[in-house]
């Protein structure tokens, strides 16, 4: 093989987990099985609020096939009002949210659980379990749970003194915004609300768990982080995290839904109780009803400029719903929103509100959509009020290296601006439109995360490579691991491998969530590989008997540094495997670190659409995405995010909504009803990656997974608006309220 | 209930299994043969996720009940690599980067292949809506649209 001139960062490579995805070979969760595995179902609350008065489990377990029933007694039992952190989640709510203690707070919140010997017999031993409920009023949506006399789902969350169904508060403040009002020459101020919305992930939630006696517990399952798995599951069932090995599955996407357990501990207690294996897997319905989404909202924004375009004042208040735990991602929403751009007087406000809807889970940038689409929403309308471009607008406004953000630090390098100039002098910017079609533009931003990682890179004893990281790989990550890796031993990529290793074999890892996997793990890779580099100069210089000092190493070879080191033949990294046993052992190195240094994302975003004014469809006929991407790696799984991101982002703006009942239940929990993007309803989404290396990187690595999620609803609403002249300030703009609204 | 008695044919292969009268081809694939290549999404027939072909016919294995499998031929994802080589559009698949998680892959990729023994020369329109009952989360589709084309040219190149 040709180790001369091989360079594969920014390189399309084939991923090394490709030939297992195209052929059905790969392993996701709930394609494991085990000898004797038995199948445990969930018992799913029919309220969507009411307290538990008794459960009787006795006819259930009684039923022939069944092996075991859980529920929340066979939980650790955690106080309901003492928190117990773990990262940004509280495993108080996770374990209530796991099987309901107290009561059950929505409509297929789970109450107990069976495991029989085949889900048929597991599904008919949950209707013979008996609750005794005391059934409340419910509340879904915002208003109901912040008007006065609100039915309160947590009796000690306090709001003002009260009880309350506002379980946080968040604000970010900088300059006077007052003062900057009254600088104003013109001040627009809207409201919106958004529908909440499924992360969609097409593999449903799936886990196969066995527990041996002496409590030795092993997790199969399809999630964003097994070391969340474990720790989660060890929380709840009490089970210490040394005796839990967490494999991580191929993942099915997650977009954050996966970044939290809901099986995994209920099957753990199960496979304890009747000492088999036990599956489980969800069903599309149960997904919908009782896993993610991410919020609906209410929010109102405030934006003053001067005419000369300089915004001189923003404000914003967001009220996020949580469902039936507190944690809606207001950070997201009151942070990003205005992260753009460089105002001297902001004030944002965030509120967290609970209702007896499924607890949220993370979705893509969480809350950051939500926050953008209120303000660049407006954004749009002062621009079309100055009659500026709202690209020149974004522009003369930008945030830039140095300017100091509404919500805390101070940018570095960064390349917001490039964004906007990028789509300044793209074609579609400038591409004729004809009647009943608009054009929009919107921006985005993400915070990005680094946190902790592990890497193992082994030579194997045929000079090879292997990588192990410790983060599910859920877009294509390890191909970007084995460019990083193959670049600096300077070998073919085919020549790395590269593997997810589970709790058991691989240093502590974050889960794959923030955008940070990428960042993080070729900062632990490119410590690993240059220790392996390092070693292998050391075996040279063994061999050669010269300084480890006086080699080099460059394109896959060991050689003299210089003419004065001597005269000797390169030793490829072949030829020092060979040698690893007599040099000193074998060869490898590992790196793990709490990594820091991820810098926020921005993007800027166009959008053409074309509205069918009879039928009231909106249909998206261009796209183009224009993002900072730090550095791509590999370039079209980079594309690949900025598209993926968008499309759930069209969904999100056009036809995703959670529809509630008057009975309180959600009345669309399938794909047939809860319509995503589909092929035929899409353009080609063009992208243009900008390349502002992050200076905190070896490789200038910047998260890219979340920013292309933030801009389209805003981009999307704006383009309407330039179609039609019909502003919308409520998602989805689905065809029947599109209609009504244009009949009005 | 006493199970009901099924031969047919699975990628050539002639196969018998036991099954419920309610059993769909995918239960029996996936549980009972171990077959989990075709993958169970929303088991309603609106994710395409179970896509095979039985007789030639693209269907969904999810609304099939495996009674209804006698003396047919069945073709699944695991079929499509032949002698160990991949097809066409499994190679184009890896080489435009057309998977990210890859659960919705085995089912676009025993559509397409549908499309393409019936048109090799499809237009972008065509494979979009021939795709369109195919759900992906992930890839927003353009680079699944272009795998396709690029198959459906080395196709025609080959012919
Ligand atoms: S699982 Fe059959 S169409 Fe979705
Ligand atoms: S690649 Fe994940 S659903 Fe298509």
């Amino acid at each position: 093989m040709n180790e001369i001139d091989n360079k594969w960062i920014g390189k399309n490579t084939i991923r090394p987990d490709g030939a297992d995805k195209v052929t059905g070979r790969a392993e996701y969760a709930a394609d494991t099985i085990m000898p004797g595995m038995i199948w445990g179902r969930v018992l799913r609350s029919p309220h969507p609020h009411a307290t538990i008065k008794s459960i009787n489990t006795k006819k259930a377990e009684e039923l022939d096939g069944v092996f075991s029933v859980a529920t929340s007694a066979d939980c650790v039992d955690f106080p309901v009002d003492t928190p117990v952190l773990l990262g940004i989640q509280d495993i108080r709510w996770m374990a209530r949210n796991v099987l309901a203690k107290e009561k059950v707070l929505f409509h297929g919140h789970p109450i107990a659980a069976v495991a029989a010997r085949t889900e048929e017999i597991a599904e008919k031993a949950c209707e013979l379990i008996e609750v005794d409920y005391d059934i409340h009023p419910w509340a879904i949506e915002i208003d109901d749970a912040i008007k006065p006399d609100a039915p309160i789902l947590h009796d000690f969350i306090k709001f003002d003194g009260k009880p309350s169904n506002i379980a946080g508060t968040l604000e970010h403040k900088k300059g006077n915004v007052e003062e900057g009002f009254k600088e104003a020459d013109i001040i627009i101020e809207k409201e919106f609300e958004t529908a909440a919305v499924h992360q969609g992930y097409l593999e449903t939630h799936a886990c196969l768990v066995s527990v041996s006696p002496d409590d030795r517990t092993t997790i199969w399952s399809s999630s964003q982080g097994q070391f969340m798995v474990r720790a989660m599951t060890s929380f709840i069932t009490g089970i210490p995290q040394s005796s839990i090995r967490a494999i991580p599955a191929e993942i099915g996407g997650g977009f954050g839904g996966k970044t939290i357990v809901y099986l995994e501990p209920v099957a753990t207690i199960l496979s304890k109780k009747s000492g088999r294996p036990v599956k489980m897997v969800m069903t599309r319905e149960e997904v919908m009803r009782a896993s993610g989404p991410t919020s609906g909202s209410k929010s109102k924004v405030k934006i003053g400029a001067k005419n000369d375009g300089k915004i001189t004042a923003a404000q914003g208040t967001f009220y996020l719903q949580a469902g039936a735990f507190p944690g809606a991602p207001i950070r997201g929403a009151a942070g990003c929103c205005l992260a753009p751009y460089d105002i001297p007087n902001a004030h944002t406000f965030g509120y967290d509100v609970v209702s007896n809807r499924s607890k949220v889970a993370a979705y893509r940038a969480p809350g950051a959509p939500i926050g953008a689409y209120a303000v660049e929403c407006v954004l749009d309308e002062v621009a079309e009020q100055l009659k500026m471009c709202p690209l020149e607008f974004r522009l003369k406004n930008a945030a830039k290296e140095g300017t100091k953000a509404v919500h805390g630090p101070t940018y570095p390098l960064m390349g917001y601006v490039e964004t906007l100039e990028a789509c300044l002098s793209h074609p579609h910017y400038k591409a004729p439109l004809k009647k009943l079609q608009g054009r929009g533009y919107a921006s985005g931003f993400w915070f990005n995360a680094g946190g902790e990682s592990s890497a193992q890179v082994n030579i194997t004893e045929d000079g090879n490579v292997v990588v192990t990281t410790g983060h599910p790989d859920i877009g294509g990550s390890r191909a970007s691991i084995a460019n990083i890796t193959a670049e600096l031993l300077g070998i073919d990529v085919n020549r790395v491998s590269v593997l997810i290793g589970d709790t058991a074999t691989i240093g502590f890892s974050n889960l794959t969530g923030g955008s940070r996997v990428l960042f993080a793990s070729a900062l632990v890779v490119t410590e690993s590989t240059n220790q392996v580099i390092d070693i292998l100069k050391d075996r040279a210089s063994k061999i050669w008997k010269i300084d480890k000092e006086a080699i080099e190493w460059e394109n896959g070879q060991a050689r003299p540094a210089g003419d004065n080191a001597g005269n000797f033949k390169p030793l490829s990294l072949a030829e020092l495997a060979d040698q690893a046993t007599p040099t000193g052992g074998p060869i490898g190195a590992g790196h793990q670190v709490n990594t820091v240094g991820a810098e926020g994302g921005f993007a800027t975003h166009i959008c053409d659409v074309e509205v069918d004014i009879e039928l009231g469809i909106a249909r998206v006929i261009r796209y183009t995405a224009a993002q900072d991407v730090g550095k791509a790696i590999h370039p079209a799984y980079v594309e690949g995010q900025l598209q993926g991101g968008v499309v759930q982002g069209i969904g999100w703006a056009l036809n995703e909504e959670y529809i509630y009942n008057k009975e309180g239940k959600l009345d669309n929990p399938g794909f047939l009803d809860y319509r995503i993007p589909v092929c035929s309803d899409l353009p080609m989404i063009d992208t243009i990656l900008v390349e502002v290396p992050n200076p905190k990187h070896p490789q200038g690595v910047r998260g890219v997974g979340e920013v292309p999620i933030v801009p389209p609803l805003s981009a999307i609403a704006n383009a309407i608006y330039n179609a039609i002249g019909t502003r919308f300030y409520s998602l989805p703009m689905s065809p029947p309220k599109v209609l009504e609204k244009i009949s009005d | 209930m006493a199970k009901i008695q099924v031969k047919t044919k699975i990628n050539g292969e002639e196969t018998e299994f036991l099954c419920q009268p309610y059993d769909t081809v995918l239960d029996v694939l996936r549980r009972d043969l171990n077959m989990t290549g075709t993958k169970e999404v929303c088991s309603s027939g609106d994710c395409g996720a179970c896509s095979i072909t039985m007789d030639g016919r693209l269907v969904c294995s999810c609304l099939v009940l495996a009674a209804e499998t006698e003396d047919k031929n069945i073709e699944t994802i695991e079929g499509m690599a032949k002698n160990g080589k991949f097809n066409v559009l499994q190679k184009t698949f890896l080489e435009h980067a057309a998977l990210q998680c890859g659960i919705c892959t085995p089912g676009m990729l025993v559509a397409a292949k549908s499309l393409l023994e019936k048109n090799t020369n499809p237009t972008e329109t065509e494979i979009r809506y021939w795709l369109a009952g195919n759900l992906c989360r992930c890839t927003g589709y353009d680079k699944i649209v272009k795998a396709v084309q690029a198959a459906a040219e080395e196709m025609r190149e080959n012919a």
